[in-house]
């Protein structure tokens, strides 16, 4: 047993364990620091199959981001614990049915996507360096420049319009115009006011 | 019996930046209390030894023999853990980083990316020490901290975009070496407002001043690790000196050509042939610790809102106007930094 492997099962393990504490823990910021861990134990998972740049892309973009973006809301909000851990129950049936379906249909394409496996394998790629970020970046700008460039669009779509759906001008903001603040003068904030009895 | 040999030789090779940098970080408190102390008229300490020289080590023996105070209420495994995710990034990072042209604990490839990643990390350190408290002070510290590192990363985070173009690299090694030929060949000069906005996205992401509003002492006591005591706080403390020692480093690796002769290729390069990298590389670094120094004894504490407003909206578009205008600089090969 090499060390690769072991390093493989162990986080495995910790993946799984992990993800299945997202669903079950109680408490929603402990859920979501679980859900950081297994991002990072499929990071190393990555990492072992050689793909350095999509790990730390991994652990950078949604470990580093978009996790701690979540996990800040769900600090905020002020959630009633009692409320959701008795909604474990109560959906168990809905919970089953969507469990069916999607396990049917992991299963469906798994067995589409894999039974030929050869099929899978990309063989017609230009490989010009022996550094994955460098063919990933020669890739991803010659071969799938569109898919990329739509992907970039839809991204800034999105969020143009989730700034516009929150960012409504209210009429008790108390926002401070900079330019007005560094363009202040003294005269616009003290009046000298002439003592004449003191002549 | 290979692979006994493989772990002790990276053990010393831990143990030969691990230990030299805890002496570092203990010296760094030193200095910052007598370099500010001397800015101010004050002597700084004067007690302990020498010049007061043992003071750092002191307050680790201090620290050390505290009680850790875990306040009712509080989340006791996050309590306890928080300072150590904290502390293992801004560790972890020193593995990647070269500090002479023969010594790297590990040169990898995606080196620049990896700091990234675990510089990113740390975050989570504040905000869970700020959540597990159970204290109202230390989750508004948290709360202004994780808002204010997350609006700067990016800035930082394009500065170093700009580098890896320049470089064609992500290997710090190589950005290094891309930098050969003397002070007008380093990144500094086509890529400065790069470099200055990562000099102060470093000094807002490592929450010092004029940007430490997450510790405030005069509106919310100190922030995040207001209920820390002990060694917990300690941590933080490591942390916290580490980092603002990481930054320096990084910005004299990436814009002034970290363990790189400045006198290269001028008729000064055979006079200092003999000082090794290393000590170029220390000379660089222990100016930009000197300059945060400096910046905390200076300058006053910014508001919130413009904390907000210049790295959204100050820094962000400078960033990506000038990648946007380096890969012209690239196109158009502008010696003597975009040759090849």
């Amino acid at each position: 047993m090499n060390a690769e492997l072991i390093i493989f099962y162990l986080f495995s393990i910790f993946l799984i364990i992990s993800s299945m504490r997202v669903v079950i823990s109680n408490n929603p910021v402990k859920s979501a620091i679980y859900l950081v861990f297994s991002f990072f134990c499929s990071a190393v998972l990555w990492l072992l199959l050689g793909a350095e740049f999509l790990s730390v892309i991994l652990i950078l973009v949604y470990v580093g981001a978009v996790m701690v973006l979540f996990l800040f809301v769900v600090m905020m909000l002020d959630i009633n614990l009692s409320e959701i851990t008795s909604g474990f129950v109560k959906y168990l049936n809905e919970g089953i049915f969507v469990f069916i379906i999607m396990s049917a249909l992991l299963i469906l394409f798994f067995q589409n996507q894999f039974a030929d496996t050869n099929k899978n394998i990309i063989t017609e790629i230009i490989i010009i360096s022996d550094s994955n970020t460098k063919n990933l970046g020669y890739i991803l700008y010659t071969e799938y420049i569109l898919a990329f460039e739509i992907a970039a669009v839809i991204l800034l779509l999105g969020i143009i319009s989730a700034i516009t759906l929150t960012h409504k001008k209210k009429s008790d903001n108390k926002f401070q115009d900079p330019d007005m603040q560094v363009n202040v003068k003294k005269e616009d904030r003290i009046f000298i006011v002439k003592d004449e009895d003191s002549k | 019996m290979n692979i006994i040999f493989i772990i002790l030789n990276s053990l010393i090779d831990i143990l030969l930046v691990v230990v030299p940098l805890f002496l570092i970080v203990a010296y760094t408190t030193y200095s910052e209390r007598k370099i500010i102390g001397f800015m101010q008229s004050r002597m700084g300490p004067t007690r302990v030894g020498p010049y007061g020289m043992l003071q750092p080590i002191a307050d680790i023996i201090k620290l050390l023999t505290k009680e850790i105070i875990i306040p009712s209420n509080a989340n006791k495994g996050l309590f306890l853990t928080a300072p150590i995710i904290m502390l293992v990034p801004s560790l972890l990072v020193w593995s990647v980083i070269p500090l002479s042209e023969y010594f790297v604990i590990a040169n990898i490839n995606a080196g620049l990316l990896f700091i990234l990643a675990l510089t990113s990390l740390s975050v989570y350190g504040v905000i869970l020490a700020g959540w597990a408290s159970n204290s109202k002070y230390a989750f508004l510290g948290s709360m202004r901290s994780a808002a204010q590192i997350i609006a700067y990363e990016i800035a930082m985070g394009f500065a170093l975009v700009g580098v890896l173009m320049a470089a064609g690299s992500l290997n710090l090694q190589e950005i290094i070496i891309s930098q050969k030929g003397g002070i007008i060949h380093w990144y500094w000069i086509p890529l400065f407002p790069l470099f200055i906005i990562y000099l102060i996205s470093g000094i807002a992401e490592t929450n010092r001043a004029p940007f430490d509003v997450s510790e405030g002492e005069s509106e919310i006591v100190a922030g995040f690790h207001v209920e820390y005591s002990g060694i917990t706080f300690a941590m933080f403390f490591l942390a916290e000196y580490m980092n603002l020692i990481l930054i320096s480093i990084l910005v004299s690796i990436m814009f002034f050509g970290g363990w790189l002769s400045p006198f290269e290729s001028t008729f000064l390069e055979h006079y200092f042939n003999w000082i090794p990298g290393f000590i170029w590389l220390s000379i660089k670094t222990l100016f930009f610790i000197f300059l945060f120094l400096w910046l905390r004894a200076t300058l006053p504490r910014y508001r919130y809102d413009q904390i907000m407003r210049l790295g959204w909206k100050v820094f962000l578009p400078i960033t990506l106007v000038w990648i946007f205008l380096e890969g012209f600089m690239i196109y158009y090969k502008i010696q003597p930094w975009f040759s090849v």
